[in-house]
């Protein structure tokens, strides 16, 4: 029996706003824990909630990247459950008129063919604080902390739907997260830096056998941190599902958790035991208006996305599809490129540097792009002097370690390390003559046709100029001197 | 007569003479405290030395003379329901019996920027639920006029405080009625303002939609002093009106002439007390010689009005009292912690009351998978038709008359084994809520020897109205007495 795999993403993204939802607290990763707090956020009696309107442009502007349409009214409403990281024993959220509904992801579907992924929908809500255990799990402590800082950081929940492409397979799973984390990122909502809790997700998964029209039983998976917990949990659910199937089971409705540790999904509640959050419309907010000039203003500050991105750097800069697609992979990546291009002649080249040599190097330090100590005219010139034959590209390597480590700018190296090109004057001229004098055995074969020791002669000269000569120049003139020589014969 | 019998504006008049000092007025309330606390139990918390303090701060800005605030040496008694930095603030609920609020409501702020002197935290029922000030964790309030009786509720602390003296104002909140009927029982003047007329923010909330803070006070005049300090805007609380208040002394000393009185038939046909009644007409009959003409009116959804209430505020209270699971302030049972959820259950079973844990239950009910729409929802729509009922009644008068309660202040523990009982006493109270109209509670007579409130309610955000009506009738019955 073949199935059909169909998944539903449920993403939470951070908003980078300055604040947080409800009050004026800043939103901090690094503050000690409950040092970003106040009367709000941490549900004080008589405390009331006032809307960072900064965060509703942030989740109005995920909207619309995300081809949404965007509700005319704010309204929210609070989900009502008991946990000790919940200061007052609701979430605020929104539930019956999100603020964005019915948009779509494209990706790269199977066959490399565009897939639109249909997005159901897209709430602002805010985040629950921390707990902090004594031991691993919260069932083993003997006492727990709450930390919360976090509890209030504005947060978009993007549901994914089941009935709009969903989907199907784990590496279109792959391909949707990542283009979602670029596209946020991209806009600049949130930073989606997965370690800081910024991005995070569920996942519904079930199967149907092919050709069926009929959606199975689905489980949803809860507790993954990383990208590659997500594609193992659904690699395991996938053959847990498959197998029960096939042995004509039924699949339980339920929420399952995944263990890290033993890479595997167990049950954690059953469907009749799902919570009754009790929602309800708060009655502490009142209902903002959204207007439709407030969202063409947003639309029209919208930051280019990642796609259109890809199509401009092709057309405008002459790269291939695959390069466009390495640049624009982290926008900064992108800035950094098109800020070299003005004092570099080739895009190709300066993608290719920027590719190989400078990702190893910011990967070894492991310092993001933002933070690159090689600013972008200097690296732009750097290349150039390559792609121009000033310099090789053994010493432009050295350089540009250099440059990683000191911020100097390519000329002041060159200059301080005595780098600058040997050119075809006389010192050229005399170093390619002694090396000839020197090895008669070389150019004796030359004469007799054979043109494998000209590269010899070369690497000779270019270890007499320390690399600093300009190996197709020297090949030139190598073959002058000797063509008498080969000619003779 | 004493310096604590005096209303505020009779103060204010002596501070400015600097025939009284503010130090002289605290030490009067605070000896009729002594002399009266014992029995009537009017405060949780008394703030003696801190209002001293206060009261010495007073007069020496007093005696410095310049810009003197409005309220500069006036003692003023705040329901502990509004949050006081530094000092406790209980809701007379064992569930908060230890907390101190890390900052000030913004009506205490505001009492503070006008030089009220905080005597205190005064009872009320436990989180403001019930009629009576019977259910306060920390003992009963008794009525003054008779203490064998209920002050009303749930603002019976800081009602009963200002009919004993106990000190010269006092803030209650409103939900359904806890302004005004203990105002009522107590003989004295108790205004609900428009919803969105005073922030909520700080105001520990029982139901966020209805719950509005007001004044209760021995006239007209300090109501309208009060409204002065404690009305308007607060970009803390999003549901307060972004709207200039107009000054509520202008509205003194206005006449009737061309007030149109509304009369709701459906408050006068069945449950009312005739004699109750009789003394209502009697006033409506008065102002109507003085220039007012009285017309009836209908209020047809007033039967809905109570379940309506009582389906929206419980819903939200179960919410709203969810923050109260012994994580993070407030009660927590040191033993039989096995867990959290055993650490939820006992905090919550043992930290509140019974009637607190009916309206949670019930509230959660209405809230709940299956029955939200049956309820929550046609309970709104509900509310809709009566916040209709008034739009249409006050396009044709100013303003309407009826009974506070259909009943004078009842014996202690006369209806406390009854909470339907207990409920129907808020039959003429909650629609204001409902509508989220304003309300004044002012005394008019007595039955029994027991005081009887006349409600008047106005249009929405027009309070000066209320005001002028207001003490148009108390200087009538006063020269007709």
């Amino acid at each position: 029996m073949e199935f059909d795999t169909i998944i539903c993403f449920e993403v939470h993204a951070e908003l980078s706003t300055k604040t947080k939802l409800f009050c004026n607290c800043a939103v901090d990763y690094e503050a000690p824990p409950n040092h970003q707090i106040c009367p709000v956020c941490t549900g004080q009696p008589g405390s009331l909630p006032v809307l960072n309107e900064k965060a509703l442009e942030y989740c109005i502007r995920a909207g619309l990247a995300l081809n949404c349409s965007i509700s005319p009214h704010a309204r929210f409403a609070r989900k009502n459950y008991f946990y000790p990281d919940l200061p007052k024993g609701y979430q605020i959220s929104q539930y019956e008129e999100p603020l964005c509904e019915d948009g779509y992801l494209e990706i790269s579907g199977l066959d490399n063919r565009p897939y639109p992924v249909g997005i159901k929908r897209i709430h602002l809500e805010e985040d629950a604080g921390k707990l902090v255990h004594d031991s691993k799990s919260f069932e083993s402590a003997d006492h727990s902390f709450v930390d919360y800082n976090r509890a209030g950081i504005p947060l978009i929940e993007i549901v994914s739907d089941h009935t709009r492409n969903p989907v199907r397979s784990l590496q279109e799973a792959r391909t949707y997260l990542e283009k979602m984390r670029q596209t946020l990122r991209y806009i600049g909502v949130s930073d989606c830096i997965m370690e800081k809790g910024q991005f995070r997700c569920d996942v519904n998964i079930s199967l149907r056998p092919k050709e069926s029209l009929q959606f199975g039983n689905r489980t949803e998976i809860k507790n993954m941190a990383s990208f590659r917990f997500v594609l193992e949990a659904l690699e395991y659910e996938i053959d847990r599902q498959s197998e029960i199937l096939k042995s004509g089971g039924e699949i339980s409705q339920e929420t399952r958790l995944f263990d890290e540790a033993k890479r595997i999904t167990l049950p954690m509640r059953s469907k009749e035991d799902a919570p009754d959050y009790r929602y309800f419309p708060d009655p502490d907010l009142v209902e903002l208006e959204i207007s439709r000039s407030s969202v063409g203003q947003i639309r029209q500050a919208m930051p280019e996305l990642p796609d259109q991105r890809v199509d401009r750097l092709i057309e405008v800069y002459d790269i291939s599809k695959n390069d466009a697609a390495i640049l624009t992979k982290d926008h900064q990546v992108a800035e950094y490129f098109e800020s070299c291009v003005p004092y570099c002649h080739s895009s190709r080249k300066l993608c290719a540097w920027i590719a190989k040599d400078l990702f190893r190097l910011l990967n070894e330090k492991a310092i993001p792009m933002e933070q690159c100590p090689v600013n972008p005219p200097d690296f732009g010139r750097l290349v150039d002097l390559m792609d121009s034959g000033e310099i090789t590209e053994g010493i432009g390597r050295m350089i540009l370690e250099e440059m990683f480590e000191t911020g100097k700018s390519p000329e002041a190296i060159i200059e301080e390390k005595d780098l600058r090109p040997i050119q075809e004057g006389g010192i050229l001229e005399d170093l390619i003559e002694d090396v000839i004098a020197q090895n008669p055995d070389s150019v004796q074969k030359i004469s007799q046709g054979s043109p494998e020791p000209v590269n010899f002669l070369i690497g000779q000269v270019m270890r007499k100029t320390k690399g600093k000569a300009n190996p197709k120049k020297v090949k030139e003139i190598i073959q002058e001197k000797l063509r008498p020589a080969a000619n003779t014969l | 007569m004493d310096l604590c019998d005096l209303s505020a504006f009779e103060l204010r008049n002596l501070l400015g003479k600097k025939e009284v000092s503010a130090r002289e007025i605290a030490a009067s309330v605070f000896k009729r405290i002594d002399e009266k606390e014992p029995l009537i139990h009017a405060f949780i918390t008394v703030t003696r030395d801190r209002a001293l303090e206060q009261a010495d701060l007073a007069d020496k800005k007093i005696k410095e003379g310049g810009d003197i605030p409005p309220l500069t040496g006036i003692p003023v008694a705040v329901k502990d329901v509004l949050c006081t930095e530094g000092v406790r603030t209980t809701c007379a609920s064992r569930i908060l019996e230890d907390y101190v609020p890390p900052y000030n409501a913004t009506v205490v702020n505001r009492l503070l920027r006008d030089g009220a002197i905080l005597i205190g935290k005064t009872n009320m029922d436990e989180f403001a639920m019930g009629s009576s000030t019977e259910n306060s964790a920390f003992g009963l309030t008794r009525n003054p006029a008779d203490p064998d009786r209920v002050p009303g509720g749930s603002s019976g602390g800081s009602a009963a405080a200002v009919a004993a003296g106990e000190t010269v104002a006092a803030i209650g909140t409103d939900t359904g009625g806890s302004i005004r009927q203990p105002a009522s029982f107590c003989g004295i003047v108790g205004m609900k303002p428009t919803y969105g007329r005073v922030s909520r923010y700080g105001l520990i909330a029982y139901a966020s939609s209805l719950d509005q803070a007001g004044p209760l006070c021995r006239s007209v005049e300090d109501c309208a002093l009060l409204l002065n300090t404690i009305c308007g805007h607060d970009q803390k609380d999003t549901t307060s009106l972004d709207a200039p208040k107009p000054d509520y002394l202008q509205s003194l000393n206005q006449d009737l002439e061309g007030i149109r009185i509304g009369l709701p038939k459906e408050y006068f046909i069945e449950g009312i007390d005739p004699a109750i009644r009789e003394k209502i007409m009697q006033a409506v009959s008065r102002m109507e010689q003085h220039g007012a003409s009285v017309i009836e009116v209908s209020l047809p959804h007033t039967r809905y009005a109570i379940s309506t209430y009582y389906l929206i505020a419980t819903a939200e209270a179960s919410s709203n009292l969810a923050r109260y699971d012994g994580v993070k302030y407030g009660f927590r049972p040191s033993d039989s912690i096995k867990d959290i959820i055993s650490m939820y259950h006992s905090t919550r079973s043992r930290g509140f009351g019974r009637e607190v844990k009916r309206r949670i239950m019930l509230g959660t009910y209405v809230l709940s998978a299956g029955y939200y729409d049956a309820y929550y929802l046609k309970a709104q729509k509900a509310r809709t038709l009566i916040r209709d009922d008034f739009r249409e009644a006050f396009e044709q008068v100013d303003c309407l008359m009826s009974p506070v309660s259909p009943c004078v202040p009842f014996k202690l523990g006369e209806k406390a084994g009854d909470p339907l009982q207990m409920y129907l006493v808020d039959i003429y109270t909650v629609s204001a809520n409902l509508a989220g109209v304003p309300a004044v509670s002012i005394n008019c007579g007595e039955v029994e020897s027991l005081p009887v409130g006349l409600q008047i309610t106005g249009r929405p955000f027009d309070e000066a109205m209320l005001i002028r009506v207001a003490h148009a009738y108390q200087r009538i019955s006063g020269s007709d007495a």
